[in-house]
Formats: structure tokens, sequence, C-alpha cells
């Protein structure tokens, strides 16, 4: 029973912390607020979908039940692609001000949005994989090449092949799945392998497969991440931009290229929450939407440019989401007074428990303002 | 963001006024009863755009939560007239509680049966509510993009809480006023619905100069204190709590009102209301009108609505390819808004980048301004 409840938690707070770490690393790390996280998590639930579906064709079929796999893969270079060009085009030009940025990535998320909905997915994924080949062919020439002064020849001519690539990709994919040939706002499903439906017993409880999946790509996101930023070159550069960002300047740190890995790895990992995200129920346009909000929450109540404070404020959220959400506190302590019972009967539905969280939040805002585990520094201003 | 504080010059406001007050005295014979109506809309919801360019353009703060109070003002109008027009329904309750076998009226209906108390209600209740909310968030100097999401967060569950409960409210089915009666007639009637256009369009303007006076003298400028150096104005002296608390709910009650006139046009209060879409709307209006310029935020509102309703009935699945790249035009390249490009630099660069005006060699406002006239200001 308390097993019971607290897998639930930790499954729903999986979900949340998957979803929250890419936000929490590009708000923590750049102060950017990204309202097209959502639409970035959208993104990686459509490729799962792609994905799902060029497994079908019968050159993948035998390797169809390794395409969950795949997709995470998938998922986190779409997504980071999208963002690397969001930040490149959009936000590089807003840092500093954060209410334009959130504004600006707010008109992005709704430019996303009306993409996947008119837009064929087929061509989606053409023009995706032209931007991939744009933004990254240039850069496997030798420095030789990038120091002359015909690259931008180079560049012009990569950004060609990028384009008939994207086309040549975009009719292949949607002469062949015809599913994807034509753009629908309707809502698509992404069926689990077989080896992923099911449940799983143990200590005498049945866990659901895919949850567990679920929280396997969570634990190795987190870990990834952790190792990247503490173990990394790349890692250091980035923490140490966090931390003063004119000093790194002055010692030789990109912080441009800082600033592009760190929007674009959270971008990724948007992208695979989206895969997690797919698994759980049917994918469309405003699929992220229902997932930002909470995702902030995790954000603010874990403090901000606290990866250890994301985790616990994500499992804490699902943990009393579950216990408020399904009632289970009268179900622990069944002859409770009737005026204690009624309230935690009203609150007892999915959306009463946001409702009560959220005071919970506020409550808890005013006794610790910076969340969790603030940033400790001795700045007047944050 | 550096962000100069924006006055329009007396002719320009002039001009546009001139243009506002013809515009809505020959509305209603030129336009259509749809229209029409369609344009009181877009009034009222100028009035809520006014609160929103008070605490965004004037005090910094960007509340992306502003569909709750609009939506409390429509809901205690709803209220009222769903209450004072239930006479032949059984056990004198509006319809609806009979689909969820519900006999007795919830207690907080009562008071609504009172058209004084809701008259009252309409602005104070969203007012009272973002004065609390805006207290427990500023007490604790919690601001900037923090602000932002907690009134996001809060939004959200003012929808959560309003779209499941269904034996107080009607949840998610909404509270309908169209065929509701006012005065012994339908509020969705035709002579009704131009008296509610009269209305609106003399409460924007009420609003307008409300707000005008608002930011008018200390207070106002306290509030600029607050947006370009809250430290600063903590440490002269000032308590930036009360100050933030208050301008919150003014604006609070702002959208109150506004949700109000927006029910009674539109026909129907629902938790629709308080989508996160809407609630971030209604900052563009005021960012692409100008912020700051609190003409600006009633301008951006009607045009914009007035823009999507015609875009959306021409090509639906393009409105949303325009809005987002509206957002993304205003921030990086017309951050003033149209009324702050046009009343800066904006028409002049233009012109020197077509060649058509002579490139200014010295600091600008020592050329375009006359010598002698800036002597005189002095």
């Amino acid at each position: 029973m308390l097993l019971d409840s607290l897998f639930n938690g930790v499954a729903i707070g999986s979900v949340l912390l998957v979803a929250a770490l890419g936000l929490a690393i590009v708000f923590g790390l750049m102060g950017v607020i990204n309202l097209a996280h959502g639409e970035l998590m959208m993104l990686g639930a459509y490729t799962t979908y792609v994905t799902q579906l060029i497994f079908k064709l019968p050159l993948l079929k035998p390797y169809y039940n390794a395409y969950v796999i795949v997709s995470i893969f998938f998922a986190f270079i779409v997504s980071g692609v999208v963002g690397i060009l969001l930040e490149k085009t959009v936000i590089r030009k807003l840092y500093g001000s954060p209410l334009e940025t959130l504004l600006a990535t707010w008109g992005v998320s709704l430019i996303l949005q009306q993409f996947v909905r008119s837009v064929p997915l087929a061509y989606g994924t053409g023009l995706v994989i032209s931007l991939i080949i744009g933004l990254f062919l240039p850069s496997v020439f030798s420095s030789k090449v990038k120091e002359s002064i015909n690259f931008k020849y180079v560049k012009f001519s990569s950004w060609i092949f990028a384009a008939l690539a994207g086309v040549l990709s975009g009719n292949l994919i949607s002469s062949s799945v015809s599913k994807l040939s034509r753009a629908s706002a309707r809502n698509v499903d992404v069926t689990a392998p077989a080896w992923m439906r099911g449940q799983v017993e143990i200590l005498g409880t049945n866990f659901p497969k895919t949850r567990l999946m679920i929280i396997i790509i969570t634990l190795i996101s987190v870990i990834a991440i952790t190792l990247f930023l503490n173990q990394s070159a790349w890692g250091m550069r980035i923490r140490a931009v966090t931390q003063n960002r004119e000093m790194s300047d002055c010692l030789g740190i990109s912080t441009e290229k800082v600033d592009v890995l760190t929007f674009g790895i959270g971008s990724g990992l948007a992208g695979v929450a989206g895969v997690a995200v797919s698994l759980l129920g049917s994918v469309g346009p405003n699929v992220g939407g229902n997932y930002i909000v909470g995702c902030f929450m995790v954000v603010v109540l874990g403090g901000v440019g606290n990866l250890l404070g994301t985790i616990f404020a994500s499992f804490g959220i699902g943990i009393m989401t579950d216990l408020i959400g399904a009632g289970r506190l009268l179900s622990i302590w069944p002859d409770m007074p009737l005026p204690l019972s009624n309230t935690i009967n009203f609150f007892a539905t999915t959306s009463m428990a946001r409702v009560m969280i959220f005071a919970l939040i506020v409550i808890f805002l005013q006794f610790k303002p910076t969340g969790l585990f603030p940033q400790k520094g001795r700045m007047v201003e944050s | 963001m550096e962000f100069k504080n924006l006055k329009l010059s007396k002719k320009t406001t002039f001009v546009i006024w001139v243009i506002i007050i013809a515009f809505i005295i020959a509305a209603p014979s030129i336009l259509p009863v749809f229209r029409l109506n369609l344009l009181g809309r877009y009034l009222s919801l100028a009035i809520v755009a006014l609160g929103v360019d008070l605490i965004w353009g004037f005090t910094g703060l960007l509340s992306l939560g502003q569909g709750i109070f609009f939506a409390l003002g429509g809901y205690c109008a709803a209220m009222y007239l769903q209450i004072t027009s239930s006479s032949e329904f059984p056990n004198n309750i509006p319809e609806f509680f009979g689909l969820y076998g519900v006999d007795n009226l919830p207690f907080f209906w009562e008071p609504f049966r009172s058209s004084i108390f809701s008259l009252f209600a309409i602005w104070v209740i969203p007012a009272l509510v973002a004065g609390i909310l805006g207290f427990l968030v500023f007490r604790n100097r919690i601001k900037g993009v923090y602000f932002s999401i907690l009134t996001q967060a809060a939004l959200l569950v003012f929808f959560n809480f309003f779209n499941g409960q269904q034996k107080l409210i009607n949840g998610t089915n909404g509270l309908k006023t169209d065929v509701t009666q006012l005065f012994g007639q339908m509020v969705g009637s035709e002579s009704i619905q131009r008296m509610f256009f009269w209305i609106t369009a003399l409460l924007v303007i009420a609003a307008w100069f409300f707000s005008k006076w608002v930011v008018k003298g200390r207070f106002g400028n306290i509030l600029i204190g607050i947006r370009d150096d809250e430290p600063r104005v903590r440490f002269t002296g000032y308590n930036p709590v009360l100050f933030k608390t208050i301008i919150f709910s003014i604006a609070g009650g702002l959208a109150g009102i506004s949700g109000a006139l927006y029910t009674v046009q539109s026909g129907i209060v629902s938790p629709q209301f308080m989508t996160v879409p809407f609630s971030i709307e209604m900052v563009i209006w005021v960012a692409v009108g100008g912020r700051g310029t609190l003409l600006g935020a009633i301008l951006g509102a009607v045009l914009i609505n007035y823009a999507k309703s015609l875009v959306s009935e021409a090509l639906p699945a393009s409105w949303m390819f325009i809005q987002g790249g509206l957002f993304i035009l205003v921030v990086t390249a017309l951050p003033e808004g149209v009324l702050g490009w046009l009343q800066g630099e904006g028409p002049r660069n233009l012109l020197q980048k077509l060649g058509l005006k002579r490139k200014i060699e010295t600091y600008p406002s020592l050329e375009i301004k006359n010598e002698t006239e800036g002597l005189k200001n002095e």
C-alpha cells in the first residue's frame, strides 16, 4: 500500500524531473526563461512517433523493439538543434532582459505548435534534418579551412546541401510512410513495443513497465548531466560562466559557445522528456503546455541553479500530488474526524491536488523565498 | 533593458483622441450589430490592457495571471445576472444547479441578489484577491521572472478550481448571461447590447483618465522608480511592497471591470477566461501598442483583437503564426511598441535608412529640438 503510493509518487515525480531538468539548466545557468520548453518536449514526443513509424518500414522492421531507445537519441538531437537555432536567432539578442525573453519564447512556442498542426510531419522531419546538416556541417572542416576567407562560401554551400538533403528526405519519408504525408491537428498515439507493455512484480506489488522505463530514463539523464557538468571540460566551462561571466570571458572561455551549448543541452533534455511523455498518453500540439507550469514550480521550489534542489522538489511534488490527488491519507487513516476527511475528499482529484500543491508552495516560499537549496552569494539583487 | 519613460506629445495625443472618439460615436451607425458587439468586447479588453500597462509598463511587474481577475469580474457579473433572473426555475436558483442535484444555493451566491453589492463586487473582489496574492509575493521580494511564473501558476490553480467545481459555479460549462434578464429585457438583445457598448466606451475613457491620474505625480514616480531600480527606491526610504501591492490590486480591479463588461457582451463566462494563452495575449497587446504609454495599451488591445478576428475568419491557421511572430518581433525589433516607436526616433531612423532624411551628426535631441525651444523649457 505504502510502497504503491511511493512508487506512484516517484513515477509522477520522475516525469516532472526529466521535464524540469533541461529547464533548470537553462534557467539556472543562463537566467533564461524558456516558455517554449514545453514545445521542445512536444517535438521530442513527435520524434518518438515519427521514429516509431519509420521503424515499421520493412527494412527496419526486425529492429522495431529498439525504437524507443533510438528515439531517445533522435529526440535529444531534434530538440537540441531546434533549441540551438532558437538561441542563435532570438534569445541571444535578449540576454539580460528575462521578461522580454519570456515573451519571445512564448511567441516561438505558438509558432512551433501551429507548425506541427499545419506542416506534414514528413516535411517537418526533412526541415529538421536540413537544420542539423546546416548547423553542423561547417564545423567538421579543419581549422585551416575555417580560418580562410572563403569559409563563408563553404558555409553557404553546406546550407544548400542541407536544404537539398532536407527536401529529399522529406519526400522520401512522405512517400514511404503515408501517415506522415498529411498535416493533421489530431493527437497521435505512440504504442510501446511488446517488451515494455505489462507489469513487473516487485515485493508483491505490480509496477507498470512504462513507468519503470520513465524512471530509468530520468535516472540516466540525471546521472549523465551531473557527470557532464562536473567531470568534462565543457561542463567546467559552463559552471565557470554561470558563476562569473565576465571573468570567464577574460580567461578565454568562449561564452558564446557556452551559451549555445547550454541551451542546446537544456533543449535536448526537453526532447528526452518528450519521449517519456509520449509513453504516457497521446501526443498532440498542446502536450507540452500541460507540463510547463509544473516544471517551473519545480525549479522555483528547488532553488535556481541547483540540480539537487530540482531533484528533491520534483519528487516532493510528485509524492504530494499522489498523496493528495488520490486521497491516500484517507485510506491510511480511515477513521479520521469528519471535517478533516471532507476536506481531503474535496481535494482528492488531480486538478484539486494541483490547487492544494500550489497553495503549499506559496506558503513554503513565505518561509524560504529562494527555494529549498538557495544559491549562496553576497549580491543585493539577484 | 534600458527603457526611457515615454511621453506622447500633446499634438499626437489630441489627434489620437479625436480619432478614437469620432470612431466610437460613428461606430454604432456604420458597423453592423455583429461587428459592433465585437468592437464593444475589444474595448472592454482595453481596460484590462490598461491595468497590464500600469503594472508592467510603469512598475515593471510582468503578470501572466491577469486572467484570474478578469474572470473573477466576469463571474461576479454572471452570478448577479443568473440569480436575479432565476425566479421561474425550481427552488429559485439558477437552472444549471438542477443538473447536479443541488437544491440549496451555495452560500457565496446569496449576496449577489443585491445589485449594489454586485456592482461593487465586480471590481472589489478581483482587487482584493490581487492585493492578497500580490502582498504574499512581494513581501518576500519575489520579483522579475519569478513573479511572472508564480502568477502563471496561480492562474492555472484558479483555472483548475473553477473548471472542477460543477456544483458551485457550473465548472467547465461556465455561466451564461445572454439569456438572462436585465431591466426586464434579455441581456443578449440588441438594445441592451447597444447600451453595454456605450457603457464600455465611457468606462474605457474613465479608466484611461484614472490610470493617467495614478501614474501622475509622486505615486507614479515611485512606480517608475521601482521599475528602473527597486533597491534604490528601498534605500531611499520607501517601501516598494506597499506600492507594488496597491498598483497590482488596482490592475486587478481594472481587470475585473473589464471581465464583467466582456462577459455581458460575449454572453458567457467560463474557465476559458483563465487559460494561460489568453493572459499572455494581454501582455502582447500592451507590448505592441507601446508599454508605458497608456493610449498604446488601448490601441493595442482593440487593433490586435480586431486583426485577430479578421485574420482568423479568412485564414484560421495563420493567426498563430502571426501572433507568434508578433511576440518575437515586438521584443526584438520594437521594444517600445508602435506608439513608442512613432514618438521616439523610429520614423526618423527609417527615413534616414531610406535616404530621405539627412543624417544627424551630433546628439539627436540637440538637432531635432530647436535650440531656443530647448532653452525655453529649461
